[in-house]
């Protein structure tokens, strides 16, 4: 094989392993915080995804489109956690699995009547449709290391925000200590709706900035969802590094599978999740 | 696990008297759609069984399995694809064969997994039952994303004597009937056993079983097992009935729709969850009869049982059943399952 090869599907792995980050990151917090499991959480990144494809044809400007699109999916995550989420702190998870199922049977079929069920493409916008020349012989294209950039910079922004900030304070003091937060005046009613939002804002971004490279198509939140769940397993739940480290790892093992054994490219990432389950039984940063 | 109040029994006696006699007046009542309602009761019951098998993680241990539909899955697929392609296979191959795969296949994930619980034993069971999907799914040996077909159903004989004939639809409808009849009996049984008890015990609480000196990870790996070789017993008759096996009947989502069936009829209870498969699948059909977008209405119905019936049909029964039997009592409504768990 290659240099070039290599060099190339390691970016590539990168790119997919920094978008799975912002998509597992929500899922993980919303678990580490709020103690919910969200089976939902990949059908916010199909709506994600339309929501592009529908407002970058209305609009005609993919960074437009995505300004628009961005504070849609966090009204839904807000509606969604209000009127839904609420009934389910203090219940089982059991609960959260089949009321969030349900979710994704709504969604599925109101995405179904809205915007039928063909498979549409979004285009990469002109300012980032070009390659860049690696070496004398070889490019890539731009608008890939255009969603590497944007995910690591949300993700060095989150970090900041969960370890530097007040209000990451408030988020970390929550997840530990729901009622000592509450005692100290807060909100944390509030802080749940706001983390829950923001979960479902990053997954749909995340669907939003894949739209040009993945398409567009009905199934893809669920397919996600589970690589998603991968990534949270093998990183250990409730752990941002970990989701970080996990998405990483899978981004590039299904890269990776792809291209060594393309006949079992589907199994690679549960292979690698077996393994790591063999050795640490909670993921590596539990 | 006490014995089932009276109405329940008489109730439970009247629906199993009703499908036992369905074949004999379901030509003169459907008409024409006969055929075709043979076969979808016959599915339903198939279903129902897995959600038996389901209940005695979800309801009686207290782990919640998304991977049910795998190992039915898998069962069909070792039936089709060891079955040879102009010959029958012989039931007494045929049976341990897919028991034995579905088995195995839980032993294995069961072993990873066990120590784990919560929402985390949740997301591994997905993912797990995920990674068998895309091997069928991926692999041309099974037939990839097309699926495989099943040309001979097994064959049930004994010394060249045909004892069954399961191409018959009526038969397999009885062999079907009769499996669901008996597993529910002998699950009872097994659960009034010490086994049975420890199993209860543990989703109570599982330190106080471990201090009374029993290893609940042993209990539970066995649980998993028996729920998924109950789930490759079905698939094993489900591909015997369509005579074909697809990826799609190993995904989550179908795991998700057996769940959906034992919680929607009342976990923990066994009869909950056979009434919840048929609930659902007339659901299904009702929804689908009137909308191509029934996973809307049937969307709304799961979020709407999770809000307002969080104890199922089961659990709606029972309350009726003990005010009927103890109304000077007052028993307390909401502790009926449990209460009956703990007896």
């Amino acid at each position: 094989m290659e240099l070039s090869t290599i060099l190339i599907q390691t970016l590539n792995g990168l790119q997919y392993g920094l978008l799975l980050f912002l998509i597992a990151s929500g899922l993980t917090l919303i678990f580490g915080i709020m103690h919910i499991i969200n089976l939902a959480h990949g059908a916010l990144y199909m709506v994600g995804a339309y929501l592009m494809y529908w407002l970058s044809g209305l609009v005609d400007n993919f960074f437009l489109a995505i300004l628009l699109a961005v504070p849609l999916a966090a009204l839904l995550g807000v509606l969604i956690e209000r009127f839904l989420i609420q009934a389910l702190y203090r219940r089982e998870h059991l609960d959260q699995v089949l009321m969030t199922f349900g979710l994704i049977m709504v969604i599925d079929s109101l995405r179904s009547i809205v915007w039928g069920n063909d498979v549409h493409s979004v285009a990469i916008p002109a300012v980032l449709s070009g390659s860049i020349q690696l070496t004398e012989t070889l490019d890539y294209p731009l608008y890939r290391l255009f969603i590497s950039a944007v995910c690591a910079a949300i993700a060095l922004a989150m970090y900041l925000v969960l370890q530097r900030s007040r209000l990451g304070m408030i988020i970390r003091g929550g997840s530990s200590n729901r009622e000592m937060v509450q005692c100290l005046g807060i909100d944390i009613r509030l802080i749940y709706t706001l983390v829950f939002a923001a979960g479902a804002a990053l997954t749909a971004f995340a669907g939003m900035i894949a739209a040009p490279v993945s398409s567009v198509y009905p199934g893809m939140g669920n397919q996600i969802l589970i690589i998603a769940f991968v990534v949270v397993v093998i990183g250990g739940l409730g752990s941002i590094r970990g989701a970080f480290l996990g998405a990483l790892l899978v981004g590039l093992t299904a890269t990776w599978g792809a291209v060594l054994v393309p006949q079992y490219a589907g199994m690679a990432v549960y292979v690698l999740m077996a393994v790591v389950l063999l050795f640490k039984p909670r993921g590596l940063f539990a | 696990m006490h014995a089932l109040p009276r109405p329940i029994q008489l109730l439970l006696a009247l629906l199993l008297l009703l499908m036992a006699a369905y074949p004999l007046f379901g030509a003169m009542l459907a008409g024409e759609q006969h055929d075709f309602f043979l076969q979808q009761l016959t599915s339903i019951m198939i279903l129902a069984i897995v959600a038996l098998g389901l209940d005695l993680l979800v309801g009686v241990s207290g782990m919640v399995s998304l991977a049910s539909a795998a190992f039915f899955g898998m069962a069909g697929y070792a039936l089709v694809l060891f079955a040879p392609e102009y010959a029958a296979l012989s039931i007494w191959i045929a049976l341990p064969l897919c028991l034995g795969v579905s088995a195995l296949a839980a032993l294995l994930m069961g072993v990873l997994i066990i120590r784990t619980s919560g929402i985390f034993f949740i997301m591994v069971t997905i993912a797990f039952s995920q990674m068998l999907y895309y091997l069928f799914h991926d692999a041309s040996f099974a037939g990839g994303s097309d699926g495989a077909y099943l040309f001979m159903k097994p064959e049930v004989a004994i010394a060249g004597v045909q004892l069954l004939d399961l191409e018959n639809r009526t038969t397999l409808f009885y062999v079907v009937l009769a499996s669901l009849g008996l597993l529910f009996v002998l699950l009872r049984t097994f659960l009034r056993a010490p086994f049975g008890r420890v199993l209860l015990g543990i989703k109570e609480n599982e330190q106080r079983v471990r201090a009374m000196g029993f290893n609940p990870l042993f209990y539970k790996l066995a649980a998993f097992v028996i729920a998924g070789t109950i789930a490759g017993y079905a698939g094993m008759l489900s591909a015997t009935q369509y005579g074909f096996v697809s990826p799609g009947q190993l995904s989550w989502q179908m795991s998700a729709h057996i769940l959906v069936m034992v919680i929607l009829g009342g976990m923990g209870s066994l009869f909950g969850p056979i009434l919840g498969a048929f609930a659902f699948e007339g659901l299904h059909h009702w929804f689908a009869s009137l909308t191509p977008h029934w996973e809307l209405p049937m969307g709304v119905v799961v979020i709407a049982m999770v809000l307002l019936l969080p104890r199922g049909i089961a659990g709606l029964l029972l309350q009726l059943a003990q005010r009927e039997s103890s109304k000077t009592t007052q028993a307390p409504l909401a502790g009926t399952i449990k209460q009956e768990a703990e007896q």
